[in-house]
């Protein structure tokens, strides 16, 4: 076997990598304020590519009356412990209104009040039906006459010269092609990396996990290659869920009040406190007591408030609603059981993801970064991401209008990457004989090393150094071995590429754990015997 | 948790391999959609929606609570007919109107 690969050669003036949420915004700014060519390389389909696949239930960043950004920046702050960059959330709050207006001018479908004003939800959410808004963002996109969608294409490294971005190079995942794509300016838009810990539903539902098995951490990957700064990748993400079909728990606690119980029906959120990585936290510690399964109470709800529940699920996590009608045991009837997700990393809820500048522009010349791949500024929620992409797209605007751009001599930045190096890595994948290892043998093994060694499920999400010096080993060895997988086609290379982003950010995932000597945020970072106060 | 394709109703248009967010469907040699990684699927029911011949349905695996049953959705204008059928042939149906907003 030794497949070749055609050569497909593209030029543009920016290249966004990745049409979901932030990079589909950022290419609908470019496409009314500028005349520059603007090409979105997507994986899959912007259509219903990235987190929003299903849909959403709620705007959950949004200034209400009476707030303002630097509440929400506040909030955010305290949320993450302090570990935050206050200028990046406060460029974005101030974003999050005039974003959701545009949304709304789209055809996002939000409640109204009789005056006209949005109904909200809690402190800073407004309700919606977000069904539809990834066809209606990705339509938002396309309909720009400057900007071009190359779906099907997987980018996974930049072209680098003298120290700058200068494109990216990447494979169509349907047919034999390959893509050198030359672009002045890059957006960076792939979303985070789920699939690197072992998941909550190891099997057959495997990928029924919170955050889109299909990111794969593409964007750090190419970042932490090419020598970019990232940031804070030790303050993971994981997220209180529906067991099982790990549907979002919010709708239930927020929309009909529902309580954090333990399985002797008290109520033991208020112990250990309501941040995020609190309520994951006191979860764990009520099941590690004995005092499991946990729940959230709500066996006293009416039948019109399952209804509605019912609803709400089959417009963003239609499994919940199919579980609640095939089990016969609504909401009303059984109290909705709560577990912790296996870690994800994702800038969109924690503070990983590139170093940036309040203009979203990486460490690296002519790079930007928006929404989950961006770090330092958590809580961005779907308003957030979109607020990124455009201060991303602004960002870009000025810095193709700079007479003279200085690149050569930045800390760590690789001088040159060329794509002729690259297109030969592809078809090695492509033209090797199988070895005994596979791609699904080192995707179990990744995500059991992470699991066991750097604080996953099975370990209550603790870790201490040792272990996770062994997982470092571990996962090095791994992706020396990656070297020896074959691809009998393109969607193997697919596959293959998957993992080695995870492995790579496995890595960063490991040293960032390393260097934080505390545990600040439970089960976001757990050392382990640290239990209460910071160490 | 995946879906399955009943090849009798589809009509091989390809929009469901289209819009899949994972590049999971693919034509088989009659020119008809088939799921290529089974357990690769998110659940996002992105290829229901997709579908104009309902030829595809959603299941829960075993291991999350399946219990047999398959969800379903047509879209007709603003409303989304969604209907879950369990083993035995028992349906039940939900509608949403896609012009309303969740209350929750």
């Amino acid at each position: 076997m030794n497949m070749l690969l055609e050569t497909k050669r593209l030029e543009t003036d920016v290249l966004i990598i990745g049409g979901g949420t932030a990079g589909c915004f950022a290419a609908y700014t470019l496409g009314r304020k500028s005349d520059k060519k603007i090409l979105i390389a997507e994986k899959s389909n912007i259509k219903r590519s990235g987190c929003l696949a299903a849909g959403v239930n709620a705007i959950n960043a949004y200034i209400v009356e009476g707030k303002t950004p630097q509440d929400y920046v506040d909030y955010a702050r305290n949320d993450a412990e302090g570990i935050v960059r206050e200028d990046l959330l406060l460029t974005m709050s101030r974003r999050l209104n005039h974003v959701t207006e545009v949304m709304e001018g789209l055809g996002l479908v939000i409640l109204k009040d009789e005056n006209g004003k949005y109904v909200t939800r809690g402190n800073r959410n407004i309700k919606i039906n977000g069904e539809n808004i990834k066809p209606i963002l990705a339509e938002a996109a396309s309909s720009q006459t400057n900007v071009t969608i190359l779906n099907h294409v997987n980018i996974t490294d930049y072209l680098l010269e003298d120290g700058c971005v200068r494109g990216a190079v990447g494979f169509d995942v349907n047919r034999p092609v390959f893509y050198e794509i030359h672009a002045e300016a890059v957006i960076v838009a792939t979303g985070g990396a789920a699939g690197l810990y072992r998941p909550n539903n190891p099997g057959f539902s495997r990928h029924k996990m919170w955050y889109p098995p299909f990111n794969t951490g593409a964007g750090y990957a190419m970042g932490i290659l090419a020598g970019a700064e990232m940031t804070t990748f030790e303050m993971r993400f994981i997220a209180l869920r529906c067991k099982d079909t790990i549907a979002p728990t919010g709708t239930i606690a927020q929309g009909v009040a529902a309580k954090q119980i333990n399985s002797r029906g008290e109520v033991y959120e208020k112990k250990y406190g309501l941040t995020t990585s609190q309520r994951v936290y006191g979860t764990v510690m009520e099941n590690r007591m004995g005092n499991g399964p946990c729940y959230l109470k709500t066996d006293t709800i009416s039948k019109e408030q399952e209804l509605d529940l019912y609803k709400a699920y089959l417009n963003m996590a239609p499994s919940q609603t199919l579980k609640w009608l095939e089990a016969e045991k609504g909401p009303s009837k059984e109290n909705v059981e709560i577990e912790g997700t296996e870690p994800y990393i994702v800038g969109g809820h924690t503070a990983s993801g590139y170093w940036v500048d309040e203009e979203r522009q990486t460490t690296i010349h002519g790079l930007f970064a928006a929404g989950d791949v961006a770090g330092g500024c958590p809580q961005k929620y779907v308003t957030g991401a979109l607020a990124e992409g455009e201060i991303a797209a602004e960002g870009v605007l000025r810095y193709l209008n700079q007479k003279e751009k200085q690149c050569s001599g930045q800390r760590n930045v690789q001088e040159k990457v060329d794509s002729t190096e690259k297109k030969r890595e592809y078809e090695r994948f492509l033209s090797q004989a199988p070895s005994f290892l596979d791609i699904e043998q080192i995707e179990e093994a990744m995500q059991k090393i992470m699991d066991q060694y750097a604080g996953g499920i099975s370990t209550d999400y603790q870790y201490n150094e040792a272990k996770l010096q062994k997982a470092d080993e571990n996962i090095l060895l791994l992706q020396e071995k990656l070297k020896e997988l074959s691809a009998r086609d393109v969607d193997d290379l697919l596959r293959i590429y998957e993992i080695r982003e995870r492995l790579i950010v496995c890595r960063v995932v490991i040293a960032h754990l390393l260097a934080r000597k505390e545990t600040r945020w439970h089960s976001f970072g757990e050392k382990y015997g640290l239990s209460g106060e910071k160490q | 948790m995946s879906i399955r394709i009943d090849k009798e109703k589809c009509i091989g248009c390809g929009r469901c391999i289209e819009a899949c967010p994972g590049n999971l469907l693919k034509k088989d040699q009659n020119g008809k959609a088939f799921i290529l990684h089974m357990r690769d699927c998110w659940g996002c029911t992105s290829c229901l929606k997709e579908c104009k011949s309902s030829a595809i349905r959603f299941f829960l695996g075993a291991d999350i609570g399946g219990r047999g049953s398959a969800l379903s959705v047509d879209i007709v204008g603003d409303r989304y007919l969604w209907q879950v059928t369990d083993s035995a042939g028992k349906v039940r149906s939900i509608e949403v109107n896609k012009k309303e907003a969740n209350k929750y």
